[in-house]
C-alpha cells in the first residue's frame, strides 16, 4: 500500500467526506420530520390519514433504497419529473428514513405503560395533555435506542447513492479505482472515512441513550 | 336519598365472554366510606374502575350527584376530576418532579392559578411530611413516599369522591401505616367520600361505615361495618375472614 496514493487522493475524498455529511444530514432532520409525523398521526388515529400512511409505511419498509433510487432517478423522468441526482438521493433517504423513525417514535409511545396512562385519564389530563405531559416525554426517551440506530443507518445507507452518480464518499472511492486501479488505497480510504464518521457518532448516541435512561428522566 | 353521591343500578361487566360483575346495586352518601371486600378475582378493582370510567361496562347505570353518567370518554374526563383515584402501583410520572406531577391536574385540567396552586400542594405536602420532598423527582422516593404523592396528587383536584384501589398492596410492611393514616385523616377531618379496595382488615374494621363484600362478581353483603366484622351473614364472608386470620 502506497502513502503517497493515499494522500494525493485525500482532497478528493475530503469532498466526497463532506457531501456524506450533507446528505446524510438533512435525510436524517428529513426522516425525523417525516417520523415523528406519521407517529402522531398512528398515536392520534386520524382517520383516512393513518391508512394512507400506513400503506407509505409498507412500501417504504419493504423496499430496498436502491430500488427506490432507480425509480426516482429513471422512472420519475419518464413520467415528466425531473430532479438532480442529490435531490433524488434526499428524497430517497428521507422516503425509508421516515419509516424507520416512524416506527421508532411509535414504539416509543407504545412503550410508555398503561399504567402511566391510567394515572394521567385519572387526573382528568385530555387526549392531548395525556401525550403532551405524558406520553411523548416518556415516549420520546424510551425510543432513543431506535432513533440512533436509524441515525447510523441511514448515514451508512448514503453509500448507495454512488448508483446514481453522487459524488459521495462511495463514488469518489469506486471513481478513483476506476481511473487509477489502486483499490487497496482507495478501499483503505473509503473504510477509515465511514468510521471516522461513524465511530464517534456511535460513541456520542451510546452515552445519550444511556443518559436519558439512568439521568434524571428515567425511572 | 338526598346527599347520595353515587349510586350503580344494574351494573354488569363483561371481558369478552367471561362475565365478571353480576348485577351491581349500591348506592354511597357524602361522607360515607365503604371499604370493598372480597377474595382476589372477585371484580373488586374493576368494580372502582368501573366507576371512574377505566372499564366500560355493559348494561346498568351509574349516577353521579343525581345525573346519570353518559359513559363517553368525554363525560368520565369530566367526572374525574370530581372522582379521585389512587392506584396500587402509585403511577407517579416518572419525567416530572414531584410538584409538577401534583400541579398538572389543578393547572392544566383545572387551569387554576399556578401560584394558589403552589401554595396548596405546600400545606398537603407537609401534612403528608414530604414537602421536603418538592423538587425531587418520583425514581428517589421509596414506595410509601410516592404512594403519599399520589394520594396528595389526586387531592390536589378538589375530588369529591375518592377511590382506593389496593393502594398498599405493594408496600413494604413498615410503610403501610403511614399510607393509611392519611386515609384515615381523610375520612375524620374532611369528611371525605370513600370506596377504599383493602386487604388491610384492620384498616377496614376501622374506617368502614359499610362494607361490601363481593365474591365472583357479585356483592354478596352490603353491611354496616361493625356488623361485618362482627357477624358476617354469609358462609362465604366468613370464609374470606377466617383465611384473613380475622
Amino acid at each position: 500500500m502506497s502513502f503517497e496514493i493515499i494522500k494525493q487522493s485525500l482532497p478528493m475524498f475530503q469532498q466526497g467526506f463532506i457531501l456524506t455529511l450533507y446528505l446524510s444530514l438533512i435525510g436524517i432532520v428529513g426522516s425525523a420530520i417525516v417520523g415523528i409525523i406519521c407517529s402522531l398521526v398512528q398515536y392520534f388515529k386520524i382517520p383516512v390519514l393513518d391508512k394512507v400512511l400506513q400503506v407509505y409505511i409498507e412500501i417504504s419498509r419493504n423496499t430496498p433504497l436502491l430500488i427506490q433510487l432507480f425509480f426516482l432517478y429513471y422512472a420519475f423522468p419518464a413520467m415528466g419529473i425531473k430532479m438532480s441526482a442529490q435531490l433524488c438521493g434526499i428524497i430517497g433517504l428521507i422516503f425509508l428514513g421516515g419509516s424507520y423513525m416512524a416506527a421508532g417514535f411509535s414504539g416509543g409511545f407504545n412503550g410508555v405503560s398503561k399504567k402511566q396512562v391510567e394515572s394521567g385519564k385519572a387526573i382528568g389530563l385530555n387526549r392531548w395533555q395525556l401525550a403532551r405531559y405524558v406520553v411523548f416525554p416518556q415516549g420520546f426517551a424510551l425510543s432513543i435506542p431506535a432513533l440512533a440506530a436509524n441515525i447510523i443507518f441511514l448515514i451508512k445507507e448514503t453509500s448507495i447513492f454512488t448508483v446514481i452518480a453522487i459524488p459521495e464518499l462511495t463514488n469518489t472511492a469506486l471513481d478513483l479505482i476506476g481511473l487509477y486501479y489502486n483499490s487497496n488505497e482507495y478501499l483503505f480510504v473509503l473504510v477509515v472515512a465511514y468510521a471516522i464518521i461513524l465511530i464517534p457518532l456511535s460513541i456520542i448516541l451510546t452515552l445519550l441513550e444511556r443518559r436519558v435512561r439512568y439521568g434524571t428522566f428515567g425511572n | 336519598m338526598a346527599n347520595e353521591v353515587l349510586k350503580v343500578e344494574h351494573l354488569e361487566k363483561y371481558y369478552q365472554k367471561k362475565h365478571v360483575l353480576h348485577d351491581i346495586n349500591f348506592s354511597i352518601s357524602k361522607g360515607e366510606v365503604i371499604t370493598l371486600l372480597g377474595p382476589s378475582g372477585s371484580g373488586k378493582s374493576t368494580l372502582i374502575r368501573c366507576l371512574n370510567g377505566l372499564e366500560d361496562f355493559r348494561n346498568g347505570e351509574i349516577t353521579f350527584e343525581n345525573k346519570k353518567v353518559i359513559p363517553n370518554e368525554k363525560n368520565w374526563q369530566q367526572l374525574r376530576q370530581k372522582i379521585g383515584m389512587v392506584f396500587q402501583s402509585y403511577d407517579l410520572f416518572p419525567n416530572l418532579t414531584v410538584l409538577d406531577n401534583i400541579l398538572l391536574g389543578p393547572t392544566k385540567v383545572q387551569k387554576r392559578n399556578v401560584d394558589e396552586v403552589k401554595q396548596e400542594v405546600d400545606e398537603l405536602l407537609e401534612k403528608v411530611d414530604l414537602l421536603d420532598y418538592k423538587n425531587v423527582y418520583p425514581r428517589q422516593l421509596s414506595g410509601g413516599q410516592k404512594q403519599r404523592i399520589a394520594i396528595v396528587r389526586a387531592l390536589a383536584l378538589h375530588p369529591e369522591f375518592m377511590l382506593f384501589d389496593e393502594v398498599t398492596a405493594s408496600l413494604d410492611p413498615e410503610m403501610v401505616r403511614g399510607v393509611l393514616n392519611i386515609i384515615q385523616d381523610l375520612a375524620d377531618e374532611d369528611d371525605m367520600t370513600m370506596i377504599i379496595v383493602t386487604h388491610e382488615m384492620n384498616f377496614a374494621q376501622q374506617i368502614a361505615d359499610r362494607v361490601l363484600f363481593l365474591k365472583d362478581g357479585s356483592i354478596l353483603e352490603d353491611t354496616p361495618g361493625k356488623e361485618f366484622f362482627k357477624n358476617p351473614a354469609t358462609d362465604q364472608a366468613k370464609e374470606f375472614l377466617q383465611s384473613m386470620n380475622f
